[in-house]
């Protein structure tokens, strides 16, 4: 039998949680992931916290970016961390947030298990580049 | 012949075990992994499959095809949730091309399979080419085992039409549905696109738009004219050779039999609002029951797996090559040979293959 070549790709669920209707953000991140090389699912608007999980889990993705510009994120968070929890899906998937996002949030976003939180002005190299180093083939 | 047994789910690694019994106890974590082992031909993979085709067959699976934008998603959206409601449980597999310059991807049809979503038995898995050069169809055909094996009912591969490509990847499903939205050219465009070979159930999709009768009109036309041709445009899937119409009528179609006794049906949706939905699912369920009834199905069974031995084959035989190349000093060194001119290409491929040739009939002679 022979060893075939494996074929890794970063795998990405770009996601907008909750009411806000604004994904231009979301949308440019999609394509600068996608540019990057990386495979991108985009969740599409107003999605619930449970659709977010079962997404992350059935597709098993190395990275979940979150964006929510409604302020809206210490509640719409927490729920998704717990329901990866759940699927035993937490531990081996990168949690980033982007968005407006106060400062006296972070650490709590971060306590919680997001690894990053990208603000406005955030360059996309950054963005990519902080995925590159923390997820992917391991 | 001597027909090799299966490898046999304990010669497999203690992680490809975990996900191997996680899968046949209905975990959903599980699967996810196990596809993404199998997408990324880790190690150990063909041990996994080799495992999970002993659980494999009783699923009905479904291609469905046709131009970006025709409503393939929305449909099958709408499908799905109709299953749902009957208490099936459904995968889909929704297929993107990647982009060719970064091999990367924006899978996006996860946005309109809205209606199903939060519900976990409705498991959606997104692939992309990733740039691998006929590979995506044997990815394709291996996480549908997968989704079989973990015991979906039903199974639907989703897939942009346009290439050789995506024909492969339908060709795993045993009913294939080809999306066509009205306005899409006159019959020669239907033709061209190449598409029309391969459908067992044509949906016009859109059908609210002015544009719809005439589409209508002109698939039927080249269903019809398929029938009475014996080899038309529409043999790709029956046998091209039987002029004669069968006799033993298995369809509750009045329009006359093509040569395995199926014709095509064309049916008329509006995915948006659910408009002919009911009817899709009818006609795959006919279908269905006519592979089972017919000599078709069994025939498409031995197809199916004759294309995936030979899609093995070459692609272990193309990794074989390198490794015969390696053995041999590499390709530069032979190539430098023959562009200086001291041997050709021939003569340096055949002192090549001979070896295995010999090794390969030495092997069959020894069984005998």
């Amino acid at each position: 039998m022979s060893a075939d070549q494996t074929q890794r790709a970063t795998r990405c669920l770009v996601a907008k949680v909750g009411l806000d209707g604004h994904d231009r953000g979301a949308h440019v991140i999609a394509r600068a992931f996608r540019d990057a090389g990386f495979e991108v699912i985009y969740s599409g608007l107003h999605r619930a916290p449970e659709e977010i999980v079962q997404a992350a889990v059935q597709e098993d993705v190395d990275v979940l970016g979150i964006s929510i510009l409604s302020g809206a994120h210490n509640t719409l968070v927490p729920k998704v961390i717990e329901g990866l929890r759940s699927y035993d899906a937490f531990e081996d998937t990168l949690i980033l947030v982007g968005g407006i996002i106060p400062e006296e949030d972070t650490a709590e976003l971060k306590e919680l298990g997001v690894a990053e939180v990208f603000g406005p002005g955030t360059a996309i190299e950054d963005t990519v580049e902080f995925v590159r180093e923390h997820a992917g083939p391991e | 012949m001597r027909v090799p047994s299966s490898m046999g789910s304990d010669t497999l690694t203690d992680e490809n075990a975990e996900l191997y019994e996680g899968v046949l106890a209905g975990d959903h974590s599980a699967l996810a992994r196990l596809i993404t082992t199998i997408e990324n031909r880790t190690p150990g993979y063909r041990h996994l499959l080799s495992a999970l085709h002993d659980h494999t067959g009783d699923a009905a699976v479904v291609g469905v095809t046709g131009s970006p934008g025709a409503g393939k998603s929305t449909l099958v959206d709408k499908l799905t949730r109709q299953y749902r409601n009957n208490d099936e449980t459904v995968g889909i597999i929704a297929v993107d091309p990647s982009s060719p310059y970064s091999g990367g991807s924006v899978l996006g049809d996860r946005i309109r399979m809205g209606s199903t979503a939060g519900d976990m038995e409705v498991f959606v898995r997104s692939m992309s080419a990733r740039g691998r050069l006929g590979g995506l169809s044997m990815a394709t055909a291996d996480a549908v085992k997968a989704l079989d094996a973990f015991g979906k009912d039903r199974i639907i591969v989703e897939t942009v039409g346009a290439g050789q490509n995506e024909v492969d990847i339908v060709e795993t499903a045993e009913t294939v549905v080809v999306v066509v939205q009205p306005g899409s050219g006159d019959d020669v465009q239907l033709l061209k696109a190449g598409i029309l070979e391969i459908g067992d159930i044509f949906v016009v999709n859109k059908a609210d738009m002015d544009e719809a009768a005439g589409t209508v009109a002109e698939l039927e036309a080249m269903v019809h004219m398929d029938e009475t041709s014996g080899a038309g445009v529409l043999g790709g899937h029956h046998a091209p050779d039987n002029t004669e119409m069968d006799a033993s009528s298995g369809v509750d179609d009045d329009a006359g039999d093509t040569e395995d006794g199926w014709t095509p049906p064309v049916i008329q949706t509006v995915a948006t609002t659910g408009v002919g939905v009911d009817e899709l699912r009818g006609a795959l369920d006919a279908h269905r029951t006519h592979l089972a009834d017919s000599a078709e199905g069994a025939r498409r069974r031995q197809r199916r797996a004759e294309t995936e031995i030979r899609r093995l084959l070459r692609s272990d035989l193309g990794e074989l090559a390198e490794d015969v190349l390696e053995c041999r000093g590499g390709v530069e060194a032979l190539a430098e040979s023959v562009a200086q001119r001291e041997t050709d290409p021939y003569a340096v491929v055949d002192e090549l293959v001979d070896p295995l040739e010999t090794a390969v009939l030495d092997a069959v002679d020894a069984e005998e």
